[in-house]
């Protein structure tokens, strides 16, 4: 399975005020690396602040990365112009009634794409591909000539998604795509980015919070704190035989909705809060709350490096974690 | 609580009522509400504010009579009729009597005439035709240029930002009325010049000089508000969801900045024209008030009030009229502009 | 102790918009005994918020309540005026809301209003509310009370202002506490910090919670007994153990095979809930539900089901159970 995407110690730095001579950043993404291979799910998790969602707009080079590689099917696109590979490129986002231009109709949205990029031959070429990707989405040919406003958050979500599809891409970025809806809703939605990527052969970093849904979305899981990437490994591997302590206590802090299976549990309810993102802690940024934290962990930050099968993680104590 | 155990039977229910239910009928339950674009949805607020609507009523009949009446008025602005000099309201001079008394019909004076005979009516609506040419004139150039200013300062933001703006600011900075008056003054005479000897300037000797100013003026100074206004709109706008969407589909800043980010401003954009237009007429009615607007004999509201001030114990008929006129159009586009900025404000939808 | 500590019977509540009549509650029945947990189920548009706010009074304009009763603690909450109200709010009965950042008031340091609610409500003085808000703070598990007393909301974070917000609403020890998606904005691990939190004061003070979620995880470690609700309605109470391992009525039973499940091994496919929310200005006549049940029947569309009782604890209301009973009875004949 080739690599689609990689990112070889990706930084992304936020200036935020500070003095001429002292310039304070905030490190959203410090020193990242992972790859994407074609036709894989990549989970991204982490709590707020840890900087997921800044890598996948990085990765889609929204922002102008500080540091590092962002290679495209081997090619460097770093710094390349962007243009060609916005076809193939794509984001859904979280906030289904922020993300569609509440002055253009669903036909109009869903079509922008097709008039930037030049892809439909006539008026008629065009109105028939909206409507073939509106049906693609669960949604009629009725809805094209509606508002944004008029739909509730699942359907808003979808009208998204075709928006993504219209050009046919290879890999889209799934920026927090359920957070903002229904439970019920989830569902159907989460069932539908899997099968589009059935059909449509498609590449995922599916990026979320709920560590639930992106165990039952993604082949790989990587878990981020503040930032960096602690954790990186298959979903199975990750969530029955994780090592990082932080991965132990986040999935220890999941409620389960099963009431025998939490009667019988043993929760892990770490202490404190999460550093601030302008004075992260030296050495590991885990250390403040993590139950194993020694001496070196202040001095030194862990490599992340492979502890296992196709398994890495980024710790000096494993050795002291107990065995999951 | 622990008897109400309904009784089936009681309920006459039967077994078909069990029978399963079609997609269709479950369907038929889930109806979508009728489509309510923005546009309607305002322009339904708008009908119900009665103080927006009379003062629409009131700009449509002055837009009647500026631009209508005066073609089919059978008293030209210029025209000076002899004998008939300084009447009142609905009063004939002698001779007009006279005619009138032998079977010719003579159209009245519902206004009264002036100094030199000229019907007050045609002057005033002629007046009303200047006022809102230039106003609805000089408020197309504010907002042709402000809004583009507004727009490319606030998406570009940074450094393009920052210079467009301090740019803004110094203009905002020069006092207006002083730089028309040292306008004209200097264009005065070359442009008269240049009036009397090339025949496609015609126009310009009877548009006037002064009239010509005010337009450089707006052109040069005025849209610097608008500006403001859109850049801020802009601001807030860029950071919307749906334009990084846009960024992400790989559009172009022009196609974002129109779009978008100007779309979405256009309720904006129209209520602040609107309102722009009776600060503009305003501006014209005063220049015109101290003799710098339009040059005699096309007349200006102002010019007009200016012209009936010496007379003002004796005819004050021709002071009222235009003063009226001046206040109404500016009222009546003041009420309208606050109406269509409730109905159309964002922030007092759901 | 088994004394009813709330009784909603046949609540109705309306919004009266501009748009039209928003029926928010349809026939809300429920009730509480001291010291239980009970948590209301629900997605948006279900009614379990504003459930809630009408235990205390405060649903907000153009909402009124056009039926039914509420008592609590003693009170016909529904018959009292403002007045009489604003006596009970903050001290028999309190509120934590979702977003810890809007529900602190931004110019006031945190001290300050927790002694607002004492002075208010106890009339002690104002040293002696002060050393009650430390005592507050520290039972709260906010380490430094003291200078913690004198910050602004601003300094704190999300789950140290969600605990301020626990300390406001416990300082007279009221006998309910009503927390709101409390939650919800809040990270996972810091979730957990305030679940357990929530957990230890009620063995500490004895009093009795209504948790109001969409989350299906928290109302299992958390809860007693649990009010499923759809579109205004309680379409089924329960008992945990009830609810989850012998759900009946349709909704309850998609919720919980629609949500992917941490602890499962293979990837079995999610079975969602087809259709969209209702439309709370045009509800379906009969069951709310019935555009999305795929066991819907003929007379689920025209008729709203009563109530089946499966146990004392236990009651859910569809057709499908009264189908059950109707068809035993027919046998019966």
């Amino acid at each position: 399975m080739g690599k689609l995407v990689e990112v070889q110690n990706l930084k992304q730095y936020f200036r935020v005020g500070g003095s001429l001579f002292r310039k304070q950043y905030i490190k959203a993404v410090d020193d990242v690396s992972f790859y994407i291979g074609k036709g894989e799910t990549l989970g991204l998790v982490g709590e707020s602040g840890c900087g997921k969602t800044t890598t996948g707009r990085a990765l889609l080079r929204l922002y102008e990365p500080t540091g590092g590689k962002i290679l495209y099917d081997g090619i460097d696109i770093t710094h390349a112009k962007m243009q060609p590979y916005r076809r193939k490129m794509q984001i859904v986002f979280q906030d289904p009634y922020a993300s569609l231009d509440p002055r253009m109709t669903v036909g109009d949205i869903v079509g922008e794409p097709l008039d930037i990029h030049k892809l439909s031959d006539s008026k008629k070429d065009r109105t028939d591909k909206i409507i073939a990707m509106l049906e693609r989405v669960g949604l009629n040919s009725e809805h094209a000539n509606r508002y944004p406003h008029e739909f509730s958050g699942g359907q808003r979500q979808r009208i998204g998604i075709a928006r993504a599809l219209a050009v046919d891409p290879e890999f889209i970025v799934c920026d927090e795509p359920i957070s903002a809806l229904d439970v019920s809703i989830q569902a159907q939605v989460i069932n539908m980015f899997e099968k589009l990527q059935d059909e449509m052969g498609l590449t995922y970093l599916f990026i979320a919070h709920d560590l639930s849904v992106v165990k039952h979305i993604s082949d790989r899981i990587g878990v981020m704190y503040l930032g960096r990437m602690v954790e990186l490994a298959n979903s199975y591997e990750l969530t029955f035989h994780n090592v990082h302590p932080y991965t132990r206590s986040l999935i220890s802090a999941i409620p389960i909705p099963d009431p025998r299976i939490n009667r019988a549990r043993h929760r892990i309810i770490l202490q404190g809060d999460v550093p601030s993102p302008l004075h992260p802690p030296s050495g590991c940024n885990f250390r403040t709350r993590c139950p194993y934290a020694t001496a070196i962990c202040s001095e030194q930050e862990p490599e992340f490096r492979e502890v296992g099968a196709n398994h890495f993680a980024a710790c000096h104590n494993l050795d002291k974690v107990p065995k999951a | 609580m622990n008897d109400r155990k309904a009784n089936p039977l009681s309920m006459q229910l039967d077994v078909s009522d069990f029978l399963p239910a079609s997609d269709s009928e479950k369907q038929s339950l889930v109806i979508m509400r009728d489509s309510v674009g923005f546009w309607r949805d305002g322009f339904h607020r708008l009908r119900k504010n009665n103080i927006a609507m009379i003062s629409l009523v009131v700009i449509v009949i002055v837009l009647i009579l500026a631009f209508i009446v005066p073609s089919f008025y059978p008293y030209d602005y210029a025209q000076q009729i002899r004998g008939s000099e300084n009447l009142f309201p609905m009063t004939y001079s002698k001779a007009e009597q006279a005619n009138i008394d032998s079977g010719v019909s003579v159209f009245p004076h519902f206004l009264g005439t002036d100094n030199l005979g000229r019907d007050l009516s045609i002057q005033i609506m002629m007046g009303s035709r200047i006022s809102l040419l230039v106003g609805i004139g000089a408020s197309a150039i504010i907002l042709l240029i402000g809004s583009l200013y507004g727009a490319i300062a606030g998406y570009f933001g940074g450094r393009a930002d920052l210079i467009m703006m301090r740019i803004v600011d110094m203009i905002y900075t020069v006092p207006d009325l002083l730089i028309i008056i040292l306008l004209i003054a200097t264009l005065r005479v070359p442009l008269t010049a240049l009036s009397n000897n090339n025949p496609a300037f015609k126009w310009v000797n009877t548009v006037g000089v002064g009239l010509i100013c005010i337009f450089i003026v707006f052109g040069l100074l005025y849209w610097v508000g608008m500006a403001r206004i859109v850049r801020s709109q802009v601001l807030t706008l860029k950071e919307q969801e749906y334009v990084t969407a846009a960024r992400a589909l790989g559009a172009s800043s022009s196609r974002i900045i129109r779009n978008h980010l100007l779309k979405n401003c256009i309720g904006i954009l129209i209520v602040t024209t609107t309102l722009q237009i009776p600060a503009a007429i305003f501006t014209e009615s005063f220049l015109s008030f101290i003799g710098l607007g339009v040059a005699a004999p096309m007349p200006s509201l102002g010019s007009l009030a200016a012209s009936a001030l010496g007379a003002i114990s004796s005819f004050p008929h021709r002071l009222l009229a235009p003063s009226l006129m001046i206040s109404m159009i500016i009222l009546s586009l003041n009420l309208f502009g606050d109406g269509l900025r409730d109905a159309f404000d964002p922030k007092l939808k759901k | 102790m088994n004394e009813l500590l709330l009784e909603i019977k046949n609540e109705r509540l309306s919004f009266f918009t501009p748009a039209g009549e928003v029926k928010a509650l349809n026939d809300v029945s429920f009730s509480m005994k001291q010291g239980e947990v009970l948590g209301i189920v629900g997605e948006s548009g279900s009614g379990k918020s504003v459930t809630a706010y009408s235990i205390m009074g405060i649903t907000a304009h153009p909402g009124r309540l056009i039926g039914g009763e509420i008592h609590f603690n003693g009170h016909r909450i529904d018959l009292l005026n403002e007045k009489e109200l604003r006596k009970i709010r903050g001290n028999e009965v309190s509120i934590i809301f979702q977003d810890p950042m809007t529900s602190l008031n931004p110019v006031y340091t945190i001290g300050n209003q927790i002694c607002e609610v004492l002075i208010l409500h106890t009339h002690c003085s104002k040293k002696v509310a002060r050393q009650k808000a430390v005592d507050l703070l520290t039972l709260v598990g906010i380490n430094e009370p003291e200078r913690r007393v004198k910050q602004y909301p601003h300094e704190l974070s999300g789950g140290m202002r969600q605990r301020v917000m626990i300390a406001i609403a416990l300082a007279c020890e009221p006998k309910l506490l009503i927390a709101d998606e409390p939650t919800t904005a809040l990270d996972v691990t810091i979730q957990a910090q305030i679940l357990e939190l929530m957990m230890d004061l009620k063995k500490k003070l004895g009093m009795s919670i209504i948790m109001i979620t969409h989350d299906l995880g928290i109302v299992s470690s958390m809860c007693e007994k649990i009010a499923v609700m759809y579109a205004g309605k309680i379409v089924e109470y329960g008992t945990i153990d009830d609810i989850f391992y012998n759900p009946c009525h349709e909704y309850t039973k998609g919720l919980l095979n629609s949500i992917p499940k941490l602890t499962e091994v293979e990837h079995e496919p999610l079975v969602p809930i087809e259709g969209t929310p209702v439309d709370m200005l045009n509800p379906p006549a009969g069951c709310p539900f019935a555009p999305r049940c795929k066991s819907c029947m003929q007379i689920c569309l025209t008729t709203m089901p009563d109530y089946t009782y499966l146990s004392d604890d236990h009651y859910s209301a569809c057709w499908l159970l009264q189908k059950k009973e109707f068809e035993t009875q027919q046998e019966d004949k």
